[in-house]
């Protein structure tokens, strides 16, 4: 979902206003909540940490000054383990592996903020699930040596490259790739 | 095997083989975290779920054979005798959190006790591996193995985009926190240990004390472990704390020259004298017992004090606890008794080793 503000980025707030019962919803990125004051700014810098004030362990004195827009998914509960989002932050726990798809949307600044800007896995991947998810991690790999290859106009090499994109697309999963 | 196997010894088997750098690196850690795909976690799982995952490790991994690491036992902590838990947290088998939640909790263990995993813990598995020394990727990549090994058995919460799938955000992805132990006396005694710490910091490790989270740093004892476990692999986090320890431990070979040189006799005196006090005294506490136990470790590593292990300092660390000195003592004890006691067990360990 791209932010509705500047349709550039993609919306990672979800917001929900409520005025005289009438609900409404935004759908915005951090830039443009923070430029338009949708979320107030502490003294702990950004105000997106307070509303996660289980997972931060910050002081609840802090949790105020944005009465009028509360995180839009609070009614929103895991389907597997009934774990709803409020608790989520209270707890600053998942309940099960669906917690995950379910609070989706809502996870990319928590990571980020715990895990220094990172939110996407680069380890260890199951034996059992492996090649699939390897070929793809090698995919993009290639494609971004591809990029760099070509505005260093190697077209050489970015050719060798695309070929070996090209028969690795058209492996089926589980086959391995002949090493040349 | 029986439990007293676990009970019987202050430090694990594995403790009293040498690794490298073990004058200033006591052992190396590897945790890994995992889940199992389709229950839920521990955390806010039912009684019956856990009890149905305690169920299952009894009945796969009871008495099962891994590699050549000998046969594995399966423990209750529901069973254990409160002295007994402490006894475990102390060896650092489990985890204080295992102990405390222990209704529906387990733990796998080799026979070295070099394999610890830990069943419902926050997490459904907590896989621990421990080397001796200063041996991170040798113990990741053994880790690895038990991991490979379990996922025959289990399907794991797993996500392309978000890695392992773990109880707290701050383990998601690798699920992995590696640690290591280091002895630090004279990094401690120059004071450069305040200084040193807010950089580790900055770097993304975390420095703690011997007992984990809050604790202080017993004996100049300090864990020294990752924080960030999603973005980067395994190998990675891994090479990154090597790094920073091998700087810590270059520093403070660098300090303990520094003060063999300046300060020798001051140096030494202050050696022998801890040395006295742990072989005479009827009373002491746990603080200075730890605070002379490093005293004299130093002086065994710098060549002071000739003819004595340098395991000492694990094996009395641990001797010197209070779940420790109970179960020896097989009763729980009031402070003043277990001050007695842990001052007769020095005594009679140190002994041991000048006859
Ligand atoms: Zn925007
Ligand atoms: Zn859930």
């Amino acid at each position: 979902m791209e932010c509705q503000e500047c349709h550039i980025r993609p919306a990672t707030l979800h917001l929900t206003n409520v005025v005289n019962g009438q609900k409404t919803e935004m759908h915005v990125c951090e830039h443009c909540a923070k430029e338009n004051g949708y979320v107030s700014y502490g003294q702990e810098g950004y105000s997106l940490h307070n509303l996660l004030s289980g997972l931060f362990h910050m002081n609840p004195s802090t949790v105020q000054g944005h009465k009028h827009f509360a995180q839009a998914p609070a009614a929103l509960a895991c389907p597997k383990c009934g774990l709803t989002y409020n608790e989520f932050t209270r707890l600053g726990k998942f309940g099960c592996a669906s917690c995950y798809e379910t609070f989706e949307d809502n996870l990319n600044p928590i990571f980020r903020r715990v895990h220094s800007g990172n939110t996407k896995h680069e380890g260890k991947i199951p034996k059992r699930m492996g090649s699939g998810i390897e070929k793809k991690r090698k995919i993009a790999a290639y494609r971004e040596s591809m990029q760099q290859y070509i505005q260093e106009e190697e077209f050489e090499k970015a050719a060798e490259l695309r070929d070996k994109i090209r028969s690795l697309e058209q492996q089926k999963d589980g086959q391995e790739e002949g090493e040349s | 095997m029986s439990l007293e196997n676990f009970m019987s010894d202050a430090i694990s088997p594995w403790m009293k083989e040498n690794g490298p750098d073990c004058d200033i690196v006591m052992s190396s850690r590897i945790r890994l975290a995992r889940n199992f795909e389709n229950r839920t976690f521990p955390l806010i799982a039912k009684a019956e779920d856990l009890d149905d995952v305690l169920d299952f490790f009894q009945e796969s991994y009871q008495d099962a054979d891994f590699n050549d690491r000998g046969k594995l036992q399966f423990l209750r902590i529901a069973d254990l005798s409160p002295i007994e838990k402490k006894v475990f947290v102390e060896k650092h088998l489990i985890s204080p959190h295992l102990a405390e939640h222990a209704e529906e909790a387990g733990v796998l263990l080799s026979e070295s006790e070099q394999v610890s995993i830990m069943v419902n813990e926050e997490d459904h598995l907590r896989i621990q591996l421990y080397l001796p020394g200063f041996q991170l990727r040798e113990a990741l990549s053994e880790a690895f193995e038990v991991d490979d090994w379990l996922e025959q058995k289990i399907t794991y919460a797993f996500d392309e985009e978000r890695g392992y799938l773990t109880t707290c955000p701050t383990n998601v992805g690798t699920g992995l926190r590696a640690s290591v132990m280091m002895h630090l006396p004279a990094l401690t005694m120059t004071h450069q240990m305040t200084r040193l710490t807010p950089a580790i910091n900055q770097l993304g490790l975390v420095v703690r004390g011997i007992y984990g989270e809050g604790s202080e740093a017993q004996g100049n004892i300090y864990q020294i472990s990752n924080q960030i476990t999603l973005g980067k692999s395994e190998q990675d986090i891994v090479e990154d704390l090597e790094s920073v320890v091998s700087q810590l431990v270059e520093q403070e070979r660098q300090a303990r020259e520094t003060l063999t040189e300046e300060l020798s006799i001051q140096l030494e005196d202050r050696i022998f004298r801890s040395y006295g006090t742990l072989l005479h005294s009827r009373i002491i506490e746990s603080k200075e017992a730890a605070t002379c136990l490093s005293d004299v470790r130093l002086g065994i590593d710098i060549g002071y004090i000739q003819d004595m292990p340098q395991s000492i300092l694990n094996e009395l660390m641990v001797l010197i606890q209070p779940g420790f000195l109970q179960h020896y003592a097989k009763r729980s004890l009031s402070g003043r008794e277990r001050d007695v006691l842990r001052a007769s067990l020095i005594r009679e360990r140190l002994h041991l080793e000048n006859n």
